[in-house]
């Protein structure tokens, strides 16, 4: 890990249309290249939606998102070709149900890296190794378990090869004995060194995995520090309070 | 019982072996088909390109907060294609084939291809609504996880979108189809000669309205059950192809 930052958001705030309140009040933060950032909060403390900020699938009203030193918020700025580097997983894993495993891996490096048919299977043949599921490449996602299909979703974000990984609560959808397996997976690609961005209720993954937290709540970053420091020593009296909640 | 079968047996002479009038069953079948299937495919072209932009409007448009030149454009673009549809639907086909016929093709005089595009102007306005909600109907989460890998709008219908949501309207397209056949029985009103006017001319020739009547609608009924066969075929497929 490095100290040089992959995406800079600044004074980021988001009020969604006929919405009363703002999902996002004012947010500076910074994803430092090969880290593991998560982000804790209770639910509607913005953490959603400023993941989706980052590769602009919400678009801010306000504030800029630097990736790689440009500027996605600008409106000159293709931001197809900049997506194609952030990887993004959902908490309800989105796969395409028309197509196999295979073709949902193969669609977006064939289409948009004009990658040849041999290629985009090769390469996602070896993904799905990685994640012990080189034997479900002929299945249909509805014929896999939750578990399997996040693991299939993580590798679909995979295939294009991104600089940063998005995960928007990958384990929330997911009985809890899946939740484990799609946590390994997550885990072993940290430790391969993937920048990771994760919004997640798991605090022992944070705790485990993350180099940094962020707590967030009222649209708001409120604290961040390490793991230890953060769980273990939290400043903010709503760190506190949320913290104590959980145990 | 005899008698009564062999005055059947005139009448069948009469209205169809007599002067080779089943011809003119069989010339009308051959109209209404091409009337149906020509108003079909421009029905089909209208309905996506409508859909298309009636759902990129809702889905896009609506809802971002920034209002440029461009999305004023495709906003009055989305009202041309509602004004369309409430009309097209609110009007009576005959009336819009009689105003298409007589005013606006009032030089024409190829009836077929000037009823076709009538029922496929019609038709169009119902397949945008079938297509519009087949495209809804796809949870946004597809859309989303299309734009992720950076696919741009127009990939992620096309690669993602339509496809599912194509496989979820198909009977219902069909259906339309089934509907379209029956509804252009009315295309005789601009002197087409379709199965209807057929069985109409014997009729006014035999002076016996009985056969000739009957049998269009033995036409039309059996037309109706092969095609409805079909969809029923075809959503048994599509189920057991649903992993």
């Amino acid at each position: 890990m490095t100290t040089d930052p992959i995406i800079t958001v600044h004074n980021l705030h988001k009020q969604f249309i006929g919405g009363k309140v703002k999902a996002l009040n004012g947010v500076d933060a910074e994803v430092r290249r090969g880290e593991v950032l998560v982000i804790i909060g209770p639910s509607g403390s913005g953490k959603s939606t400023f993941l989706r900020c980052l590769n602009l699938l919400e678009v801010p009203t306000e504030g800029t998102v630097t990736f790689e030193g440009i500027d996605i918020t600008d409106r000159g700025v293709n931001i197809n070709l900049h997506r194609q580097k952030m990887g993004m997983v959902f908490q309800h894993f989105n796969l395409f149900p028309h197509m196999t495993v295979l073709d949902n891996l193969t669609l977006a490096p064939r289409k948009l890296k004009n990658q040849s048919r041999g290629e985009a299977e090769e390469n996602a043949m070896r993904l799905l190794k990685r994640v012990n599921l080189a034997d479900r490449a002929g299945a249909y996602p509805n014929q896999l378990s939750g578990g399997q299909k996040q693991r299939i979703a993580i590798v679909r974000a995979l295939a294009m090869d991104p600089e940063v990984m998005l995960f928007d609560e990958p384990t929330s959808a997911l009985d809890p004995e899946m939740v484990g397996e799609v946590l390994d997976v997550m885990k072993v690609l940290a430790k391969a060194g993937m920048t990771m961005v994760v919004v997640t209720h798991e605090m022992g993954f944070a705790r485990e995995v993350a180099d940094r937290v962020i707590f967030m709540d009222e649209g708001l970053i409120l604290e961040e520090n390490t793991p230890s420091e953060l769980f273990g020593n939290p400043q903010n009296p709503r760190t506190k309070e949320f913290l104590s909640k959980l145990l | 019982m005899e008698a009564w079968f062999e005055k059947l047996k005139a009448e069948f002479e009469l209205n169809f072996i007599k002067g080779n009038r089943w011809r003119y069953l069989w010339e009308g079948l051959g109209n209404t088909l091409l009337i149906t299937f020509l108003a079909l495919l421009m029905g089909v072209v209208i309905g996506v390109l409508i859909a298309m932009v009636r759902s990129t409007y809702d889905k896009t448009v609506s809802t971002t907060p920034h209002k440029t030149i461009g999305s004023r454009l495709f906003g009055l673009l989305n009202g041309f294609c509602r004004v369309y549809l409430t009309v097209l639907r609110g009007t009576p086909v005959v009336v819009q084939l009689m105003i298409i016929y007589f005013v606006i093709f009032a030089s024409s005089d190829n009836g077929v291809l000037v009823a076709a595009l009538a029922f496929g102007l019609n038709s169009g306005a119902y397949v945008a609504e079938i297509i519009r909600g087949g495209i809804m109907s796809i949870d946004n989460g597809q859309f989303e996880a299309g734009r992720s890998l950076g696919f741009n709008y127009v990939s992620t219908m096309r690669y993602i979108i339509i496809p599912q949501a194509f496989k979820n309207v198909l009977p219902s397209l069909m259906n339309e189809f089934i509907a379209l056949l029956k509804e252009t029985s009315v295309a005789g009103y601009v002197a087409v000669q379709d199965l209807t006017k057929g069985g109409d001319i014997i009729r006014s020739r035999t002076y016996s309205p009985f056969m000739p009547l009957i049998a269009v609608a033995l036409v039309y009924l059996a037309l109706v059950m092969f095609f409805s066969w079909l969809v029923s075929k075809l959503e048994r497929r599509l189920r057991s192809s649903d992993h």
